[in-house]
């Protein structure tokens, strides 16, 4: 197993990591503590005190406030309840016109928006760019991830969340 | 015929399969195989047998493809070996296209179940030959050759080799046939034949195989090949009972087995989290206006929605319930090929290295719900291409996957998905002129073995390196190909601007190229890559997905003045808007903005382009560090336009250093601005599903979604209730196509 120090890990997270510091840690043995040594870099990082129980995203993160498990944005916004689909609560742009579309892809290299559309989800207090859906039009917003927190912490790695 | 039981203790195969599987059913556990015993005794020796097979097939894989093979095979590997048990259960594999590990171990448990024992009877020295994709395989262009290894009395075990066909003897010349539209189209059929005895092969076999198929010296190749590695692996497992003892051997196949079960149990306990993951992917099926025939003439959105459950045990459920509808395209799919697709990836993303074996395929539960691309339930529609279903559908497995890497803390481990294996260009002739005049040549360039990998949550993805369908990719070298499709000769390769997906981390870049007819008469031309709808599932935590495919062609080209003049011609399609097809050709230029099309004729002169895919990318392009993007423009991955839009980068070119410089302050601004227009340009969620529901009461969706919709809704009660309930709609509600 390589070292997989903090101060290498919070690296890694940035995207700062050369190509040969990064090769060893994919190819080999996987830390153990990994989820424990990310998480403390998290919260760290973090400008908020809630108590992330699982990272979710790039950006969003399930954490524990006034007994609840909400989504929560690294900028601040609350998306509410992490069983309901954090993206029911963003601000969306479809592009469904060759004109939306060819802004960001060359002509003939985009959907034709008959078949399909780019719906792109921000958050609503940042603005990020959380997620985009290539869909037909008239397609369900895709619910990704609906993780079982407690059957991960009790049955995987052997102790209660930390909100229990 | 054979007298007595071939399988163990006087039983029959049948029996021993039948056992099998009910242990399984009873116990979860691989033969019921509750201790690693022999593990625990003498882990050095379990290892060292392990690793002694596995050499084995490695070698017989790397030897055979220089004793004989077509250029496909020996120049990118297109094949693969694996050892089984007598039920048909891979035990050890080779490297190469891992898709068919398991379509082979169906195969196997196919000629189990039709008492193959009985008759044609299963003898030591028999040859059996299979590309039947509803016995066992992917498509008819993939074909099997299986033997049988017996220890005195007993067959206690088969070894199998796969390898890739330029051409099966299809409806028209090529491996994937975008014309086919029913079994009949597909080529010749093996459905599990016995082909030879005493280790030769039947020489009526060989005299029909190859006048049916267009490339027969390749075909007779490929199966000497095949062959040749068989013969090397039941040597070697013959030669390691001699050494380890027959008991060794029967116990260590099932602690194999169960071991490899048992590692996918525990990687995912390391690297995932339990919980349900849900992805959709795509593919536009756009026959309209190109099918032949009446009935194959229809515009459909194939929808592939995949969720996945991971339980308390770390076991994956997986399920393509609300799946479109199987129809007269070759793009459905058999089990073997669902299977093969999906054991492959998890052999990529999660139980890579230690036992590589369908331990995996035991260890996930699955549906492929009848009457769906997936399982069509009709062996006489076409199954020739399923990869247009399989591939992009499974990249939604893939992304599922990566949310649980990235939550657990494995960022480097994630990706979204990875670019389609188009554009597949193919088709055939024969030279007019030259030596080989009167010989047939094929198109059929597996350059498309090295694709465009997703960006991962860390870093970019591979460019111009990845198959779904085999871990060692390889795009191989034009001159390989040229020796095969020797009157289509590339005229450039470069690469292709603005084919990966945007993101913070840009997926994988490719190619494009140009080729010309040359020296040939009768020439077909078709090609099959997505077009109207993006690949797969797209990107991820906001990355995009990568540009699609289109077609360019010319046809009546002045390229033999061009020639004779020394003139400029085509070197790509860098910028499609103002193409250089159009700045330096006279000609009849054909732009299609789908992909897939039925053959064309084509003339000596003619020019095709064609272009690899890019990859999904990963995480918001606003955080893309401006420098990386400096870098793009450099490698000539991005133009100046596209980055201003996506990035918001602004960069010159700097004419005497012949480089693009980043203007700092100049994309600050930019990026502000792209974040005011974000705010400007979107609507809160309530707004937006209001005016998107009405896309749907309002019937403003065209013809092809209609029809994916209404399929769909017929196919599956769940799917159809969860669509009904998210947009509020009336239990009774439907779609049909006008």
């Amino acid at each position: 197993m390589v070292n997989e120090d903090k101060k290498t890990l919070a690296r890694m997270i940035n995207g700062d990591l050369t190509w040969n510091e990064l090769k060893p840690i994919i190819s080999g043995r996987k830390d153990p503590n990994r989820f424990d040594a990310i998480l403390e870099i998290l919260q760290e990082k973090v400008p908020w005190a809630e108590k992330i129980l699982l990272p979710l995203h790039e950006h969003l993160y399930i954490v524990s406030k006034d007994g609840n498990r909400i989504v929560k944005c690294d900028c601040g916004f609350e998306f509410g309840d992490y069983r309901e689909n954090w993206k029911t609560k963003c601000r969306v742009r479809v592009r469904d016109t060759y004109e939306a579309l060819e802004e960001l892809y060359p002509k003939y290299m985009t959907s034709d928006p008959e078949w399909e559309e780019l719906r792109e989800y921000f958050c609503p207090g940042c603005l990020a760019l959380l997620d985009t859906e290539s869909v037909p039009p008239g397609y369900p917003t895709i619910f990704n991830f609906l993780p079982d927190i407690d059957m991960f912490y009790e049955k995987w790695l052997g102790r209660k969340a930390p909100d229990k | 015929m054979s007298k007595n039981p071939l399988g163990w203790n006087g039983k029959s195969l049948k029996e021993m399969l039948n056992e099998s599987e009910e242990l399984i059913e009873k116990t979860k556990r691989y033969y019921g195989i509750e201790k690693l015993s022999l593990k625990e005794k003498d882990p050095f020796r379990y290892e060292r047998s392990y690793a002694s097979l596995r050499g084995a097939l490695v070698s017989a894989r790397e030897t055979a493809l220089h004793v004989a093979a077509s250029p496909i095979v020996k120049e990118i590997g297109e094949l693969c070996f694996a050892l089984y048990t007598p039920e048909g259960d891979s035990i050890v594999v080779s490297t190469g296209i891992l898709v068919h590990v398991h379509t082979m171990s169906e195969a196997i448990k196919f000629m189990i179940r039709e008492d193959y024992e009985d008759d044609p009877g299963i003898n030591l020295g028999d040859i059996f030959l299979n590309n039947d994709p509803n016995c066992g395989n992917v498509h008819t262009t993939d074909v099997q050759t299986l033997i049988p290894i017996y220890w005195e009395n007993e067959l206690i075990g088969w070894a199998g080799g796969v390898t890739h066909q330029i051409d099966a003897g299809g409806i028209t010349p090529g491996h994937d046939l975008v014309s086919a539209i029913q079994r009949f189209d597909d080529g010749i059929y093996y459905t599990c034949r016995k082909i030879g005895s005493n280790d030769k092969i039947w020489k009526d076999h060989m005299i029909n195989a190859k006048r049916a198929v267009r490339t027969p010296m390749y075909w007779e190749l490929d199966e000497k090949c095949r062959m040749a590695g068989n013969l090397m692996i039941r040597d070697a497992v013959l030669d390691f009972i001699k050494t380890e003892g027959i008991d060794y051997y029967k116990r260590f196949m099932r602690e194999a087995i169960e071991e490899g079960r048992l590692i996918v149990l525990e990687r995912v306990k390391e690297r995932l989290i339990p919980g349900r993951y849900r992805a959709a992917s795509f593919f536009d099926i756009a026959f309209k206006n190109e099918a032949w025939q009446p009935r194959a003439k229809i515009d459909k959105i194939s929808n592939m929605p995949i969720e996945i459950v991971i339980g308390e045990e770390g076991g994956i459920s997986l399920t393509f319930d609300g799946a479109s509808g199987s129809g007269p395209n070759p793009m459905n799919c058999g089990k073997g090929a669902m299977e093969g697709g999906q054991w492959v990836l998890l052999t990529q993303i999660l139980i890579y290295g230690d036992k590589v074996n369908d331990g995996a395929y035991f260890a996930v539960e699955k549906e492929y719900p009848l009457g769906t691309w997936c399982n069509p339930g009709d062996p006489y529609l076409s199954y020739q291409s399923p990869w247009g279903n399989l591939i992009p559908a499974y990249t939604g497995m893939m992304k599922s996957i990566s949310y649980g890497l990235f939550s657990r803390g494995f960022r480097e481990e994630v990706v979204p998905g990875y670019g389609f294996t188009g554009d597949a260009i193919q088709g055939g002739g024969f030279y007019s002129s030259g030596p080989l005049k009167g010989e047939r040549w094929s198109l059929s360039t597996f350059e498309i073995s090295g694709q465009g990998l997703g960006a991962s949550a860390v870093r970019d993805g591979l460019n111009w390196g990845y198959a779904m369908w085999n871990p060692e990719a390889d795009l191989g070298d034009v001159e390989t190909w040229e020796l095969f499709q020797g009157g289509i000769p590339y005229l450039a390769r470069r690469v292709k601007p603005n084919s990966p997906g945007h993101g913070k981390y840009r997926g994988g870049a490719n190619y494009e190229g140009i080729a010309m007819i040359a020296y040939s008469r009768e020439v077909d031309f078709f090609g099959a890559k997505e077009g109207l709808c993006f690949h797969g599932s797209g990107g991820m935590h906001g990355g995009y997905p990568h540009g699609t495919g289109y077609r360019l062609y010319a046809k009546n080209t002045n390229m033999k003045e061009i020639i004779q003049q020394q003139a400029d011609y085509p070197l790509g399609d860098p910028d499609p808007r103002n193409g250089q097809f159009e700045k330096y050709l006279k000609a009849d230029i054909t732009r299609k903005p789908y992909c897939s099309i039925y053959p064309i004729i084509l003339e000596n002169y003619d020019l095709v382009h064609f272009a690899m895919s890019g990859g999904p990318g990963y995480g918001d392009p606003l955080e893309r560090k401006p420098e990386r993007v400096e870098q793009d423009l450099n490698d000539g991955i991005y133009t100046k336009d596209i980055v201003y839009n996506v990035y918001g980068v602004v960069a010159e070119y700097d004419e005497v250093k012949e480089e693009w410089k980043l203007d700092e302050s100049a994309t600050k601004a930019r990026q502000q601005e792209l974040k005011n227009e974000r705010r400007e340009k979107s609507l809160p969620f309530g707004e937006y599903w209001e005016i998107e529901r009405k896309k749907i009461t309002e019937k403003k969706l065209g013809e092809a979604a209609t029809r994916m919709y209404s399929e769909s809704i017929a196919l599956s009660t769940n799917w159809a209730r969860e669509f009904k309930e998210f947009w509020k709609l009336p239990e009774d509600f439907q779609m049909e196509v006008k």
